[in-house]
């Protein structure tokens, strides 16, 4: 019989410390759906989507109910759109609405891959399809966009840097009345990878299969508990051990939960996400893991070490866990959905410029941050070149959700409901940028990158 | 299949009693019963297999919780592969 221990350490883990499957996440091909009619294409794509993610929900469920391990989200990711619409005449935003549809048909909460890929160029698709993004986001709920504007291989896009910061603002501007919500569904990205289970970035990459399963586990309370009960005598070498144990266990339940989905849905497996992804709720927080290692706030001189500590040992403990792992895999750090983040933005402890130093040793990058609404595009083109170029020199994903909520000023409070959660409007710096990001061109890839 | 049902909350007279009841009923074997006093608590584990219920899981976990609800308890059952999977490779 298993030890009575480790089977009241689950539950408690379960029960008590937030441990959940974060999402299991059904990536779609639409590529055999690509019409030269735009109603078509809606049809197509709306009926694809539909017949094969139909069982996702009732499995996610069966899957909860069986094991007693909650799964938060069910979602679906497609094939980038822009490439999906392209040779489709009319108007992008009637996909994103069938997107829309076929959600809501299913009852998952987000779809993702309302996506082009532009680190080198446009194509017209990526062009139409990036221009009607606010509308597409601001007029549907689920739908999920993502624009992938820099690679390590071919550099940095400059001009769908500066684009994007148009396309965040008027985003915005078409969702002012919900708090610029629009902007939470939209991710700029260097390094975007093809297989990520997590929203708002996950779309389904052009080298994947034509259905695959993706999970993304959490359990940022579960990593926190266990330090809180380490002390504070204990040093980096046992911080480390316990962080990789405690990793090993999350994990082993996303790929359980992966593979027992992979198998009732005949779909193939593709790869558990080690990520720990902070929600709302207190105690499920990243920024609390760091403090529970001796910072007073999250923020504090040591947090970027801190982090880098934990999402290597994260990635250590995970990786034997699962057969494939891939997606983001490392520490979340999305300020408005960690209530540990929200609360050290009030006390004054985390600035913009402290979450970008922390986004180079942790996964994704400035995510879920709210800054004035009047903050400029080109301020906002500006952040995400900084961010595109820690990515692209550093060989790692990083990515821009940030929001700049409509009528709101730094310190205001702001809050977009669920697991996207809430805060306070952070100061942006008011200096220019303006000259630099209206240059335009491609920013060259690193010399490391040639390493053929 | 296996399962675990775990039991937690205060000692009482019949705890063992309604929990068999219902599974017997259900024609479900218990395989291996364990009960301990953990942080003051009572805990009991049985591991029984599930392969020749009469009833689906779903209602099987409901007539358990329900029991658990009438008894003041809390009544789990799930696969034991989420024990194993976590606890060993």
């Amino acid at each position: 019989m298993i030890n009575p221990y480790e089977i009241f350490e689950t539950i408690n883990m379960i029960s008590h410390e937030n441990l959940d499957i974060r999402t299991i996440t059904l990536g779609i091909s639409l590529r055999d759906c690509a019409h030269p009619d735009m109603d078509t294409l809606c049809t197509l794509i709306y009926d694809k989507i539909t017949t094969v993610g139909g069982n996702l929900v009732r499995t996610g469920e069966a899957i909860e109910r069986e094991y007693g391990i909650p799964i938060i989200n069910k979602r679906i990711s497609v094939t980038p759109i822009a490439m999906v619409a392209e040779s489709s005449e009319g108007d992008f935003v009637k996909v994103a609405r069938a997107l829309d549809r076929a959600a809501k048909e299913l009852g998952i909460n987000f779809i993702g891959g309302y996506s082009a890929l532009v680190h080198k160029g446009y194509t017209t698709g990526d062009t139409r399809l990036i221009e009607s993004i606010p509308e597409a986001l601001a007029t549907t709920e689920r739908v999920c966009a993502s624009v992938n504007v820099a690679t390590t291989k071919a550099g940095i896009n400059m001009d769908a840097v500066a684009h994007m910061g148009r396309v965040i603002k008027k985003a915005a501007a078409l969702s002012a009345d919900r708090d610029s919500i629009a902007c939470t569904k939209l991710v700029v990205f260097a390094n975007a990878p093809e297989d990520n289970p997590f929203m708002a970035g996950a779309f389904h990459g052009i080298g994947e299969p034509e259905s695959v399963i993706n999970v993304g586990v959490s359990g940022p309370g579960v990593v926190y508990n266990a330090l809180k009960k380490l002390g504070p005598d204990a040093d980096f070498s046992e911080v480390a051990e316990l962080i990789k144990k405690t990793a090993f266990k999350i994990t082993r339940m996303g790929q359980l939960v992966a593979t027992e989905a992979s198998k009732r849905l005949g779909i193939p497996f593709g790869v558990v996400d080690l990520s720990l992804a902070p929600t709302p709720v207190v105690g499920d927080s990243v920024a609390l893991i760091l403090e529970a290692m001796g910072l007073e706030r999250c923020g504090a001189h040591g947090t970027t070490a801190a982090l880098a500590l934990l999402n290597d040992a994260v990635k250590k403990g995970g990786v034997m866990a699962s057969s494939h792992v891939g997606g983001l895999s490392g520490a979340f750090i999305p300020v408005s959905e960690d209530s540990g983040m929200v609360d050290a933005v009030r006390a004054g402890a985390l600035s913009l410029e402290k979450l970008e130093a922390m986004t180079c040793v942790c996964s994704v990058g400035l995510d879920m941050i709210a800054v004035p609404g009047d903050t400029p595009d080109y301020t906002l083109s500006a952040i995400i070149a900084d961010e595109a170029a820690i990515g692209v020199v550093n060989n790692k994903t990083t990515a821009v959700r940030i929001i700049p909520v409509c009528g709101k000023k730094a310190g205001d409070a702001v809050e977009f409901g669920g697991l996207l959660g809430g805060g306070v409007i952070m100061p942006v710096n008011k200096f220019s940028g303006q000259v630099f990001i209206e240059r335009g061109g491609r920013i060259p890839a690193p010399i490391h990158s040639l390493r053929n | 299949m296996r399962a675990v049902i775990t039991v937690i909350g205060t000692d009482r007279v019949g705890i063992i009693a309604g929990v068999s009841a219902i599974l017997a009923d259900a024609n479900v074997n218990i395989l291996d019963i364990t009960q301990t006093t953990m942080q003051g608590l009572f805990t009991m584990i049985m591991l029984v297999d599930i392969s020749k219920s009469n009833i689906d899981f779903e209602h099987l976990s409901s007539r358990l919780s329900a029991k658990g609800d009438e008894l003041g308890l809390k009544i789990r059952v799930q696969h034991e592969d989420i024990f194993k999977s976590m606890h060993e490779i």
